[in-house]
């Protein structure tokens, strides 16, 4: 039997958008399942309803616009959308706004700007923002407490008819951490309930989960190392030169584990469309998401930042690639600037 | 000076201009199809924003106040805009022919800026002294003219996309527009 020779071009068969974003949806599983066992099943109800409600509106528009249906929704882009907004909304929230969530973030953060690959902002945060500027009570306070189990017809009942007890939600630990530095030392804090010693394990297993899945998608080299690397390390520098004086300022290892610090580093800023494209702008970009983050969450009214710090980015993002275009080759120095 | 910095963190940041105040829409919606024009607008309104901010609190200080004539502030205001933008002209025009036509009907346009007689009347109001109103119309500047650049940038890229026949051209540029007066949102609190 002869064997067969292979002659150049070894090229690989093209990746497809169905198969990255198929490959994302896989590396999201492990986080959705730290989601549930440690927190709420409305994580995974959300996510059904968000999704669902995604396929329906992206079948919806594409119709309208009379562009291939079949060949739009199997690229499954919409339902990493879904996925993405159903791991940051608070599971307590009621249905109408994982519903109001999905549709902006289809209808006004894709398909407004001509759908797939277009977007200039990411759509899942451009979602989240406006969710939590207009609904800011059903968003800051359907978040779930560790170590309280409530079943999934109790869970089903808090989401569509709004009976939420008392018990089951509570501040996150960014938040709580935030508003008792006024009165409280860091000791104090905690020794509270929340934090029992150090951190709440079921907060830091999510963080862990999403960091696993954001390093499969860099052995599968779906994203580079770029964004996610750039914007921890930004974070943790600052979180740990402030963080010192942990009495007055958020201690790192909160800022980096009890946060959507891991889901935003490598799941939501990673977005190859709003984010910038070259290797040097994608440093930049991610950089600035750090120091955004920071910033809003240490002194602006709103604990976790990543949603304002990642849209505040894609809008600088053309800007950023207009000035870290790589050189080309046969020139002698990079082409910067407008002309 | 930290009173300095914290003026000029709120006017390029929380209390922006164009996008949380939304003074001075017409240049930002006018001149930002192109990044570089973007610039040069830019540029100009910094100009112009700066010396107007400045010359506008010494006419009110110098000639308003002893005259008794604080009453007339919005009129002298625009007076001393339309000067300093006749005297912007006079040097673009004469350091860069190449933007002075770039730039075009947008250059006399500074004058009806809402953002210029703005910067000037908050001056007022707030009761800033001379430096502080160097600062404020600064920031105010420098706030407009990163939100512009930036906007610029983008609206090129949305130009080439595939945007719904309705939402083509000003449309979808009021829609970005209105995301990213979302995004400064999140400043709220800073100062």
């Amino acid at each position: 039997m002869p064997l067969i020779t292979l002659s150049s071009p070894h090229s690989a068969k093209p990746t497809k958008i169905s198969t990255v974003m198929g490959t994302v949806l896989l590396c999201m599983i492990p986080g959705f399942i730290a989601l549930t066992v440690f927190f709420s099943y409305g994580y995974l109800i959300n996510l059904a309803l968000a999704v669902v409600t995604a396929l329906l509106l992206e079948a919806g528009s594409l119709a309208l616009r009379k562009r291939p249906i079949k060949f739009f929704i199997t690229d499954l882009s919409v339902v990493v959308t879904a996925a993405l907004l159903a791991a940051s909304l608070p599971p307590f929230a009621p249905w109408w706004i994982t519903v109001v969530g999905t549709a902006t973030a289809v209808l006004f953060g894709k398909h407004i700007f001509g759908g797939m690959g277009q977007n200039p902002f990411n759509p899942a945060m451009l979602a989240y923002a406006l969710l939590l500027v207009s609904f800011p009570v059903q968003m800051t306070t359907n978040w779930p407490v560790v170590d309280v189990y409530v079943s999934i017809g109790d869970t089903l009942r808090a989401i569509f008819a709004g009976n939420v007890v008392d018990g089951w939600v509570g501040a996150t630990p960014l938040d709580y951490y935030k508003l008792n530095l006024a009165t409280q030392t860091a000791d104090e804090i905690l020794a509270s309930s929340l934090f029992n010693g150090w951190l709440p394990a079921g907060w830091v297993w999510v963080s862990l989960a999403w960091l696993a899945g954001g390093l499969v998608l860099i052995w599968r080299r779906i994203i580079t190392w770029h964004l996610p690397v750039s914007m921890i390390a930004t974070l943790a520098l600052l979180s740990l030169v402030f963080g010192i004086d942990s009495d007055s300022f958020t201690p790192a290892s909160i800022h980096l584990l009890a946060g959507a610090t891991m889901l935003g580093a490598f799941f939501i800023i990673t977005d190859p469309v709003s984010c910038a494209t070259s290797n040097r702008g994608k440093l930049v970009f991610g950089a600035g998401v750090g120091v955004l983050t920071y910033v809003i969450r240490t002194w602006g009214n709103y604990p976790d930042a990543i949603a304002f710090a990642t849209l505040l980015m894609n809008f600088a993002a053309p800007f950023i690639d207009h000035y870290t275009k790589p050189r080309t080759y046969g020139h002698t120095k990079a082409h910067k600037g407008h002309k | 000076m930290s009173d300095y910095a914290i003026m000029l963190v709120s006017t390029i940041l929380v209390n922006n201009f164009v996008l949380v105040q939304f003074l001075g829409l017409c240049p930002f919606m006018g001149v930002s199809n192109k990044l570089e024009t973007a610039m040069g607008m830019s540029l100009a309104t910094t100009f112009v924003l700066t010396l107007s901010s400045v010359s506008s609190y010494l006419v009110y200080e110098w000639i308003l106040l002893p005259l008794d004539l604080a009453f007339l502030r919005t009129i002298s205001f625009i007076l001393v805009i339309a000067v300093v933008v006749q005297f912007t002209e006079m040097v673009v025009r004469k350091t860069s022919p190449l933007l002075y036509r770039v730039l075009g009907v947008f250059l006399p346009l500074i004058t009806t800026n809402c953002a210029v007689l703005g910067v000037a009347l908050l001056n007022i109001n707030k009761s800033h002294g001379f430096v502080e109103s160097l600062f404020y119309g600064f920031g105010a500047a420098v706030g407009f003219s990163l939100v512009m650049v930036f906007f610029a940038a983008m609206r090129e890229r949305i130009n080439l996309s595939d945007v719904p026949k309705p939402f083509q051209g000003a449309a979808i540029g009021m829609v970005t527009a209105g995301f990213m007066s979302l995004a400064f949102m999140g400043f709220a609190g800073l100062v």
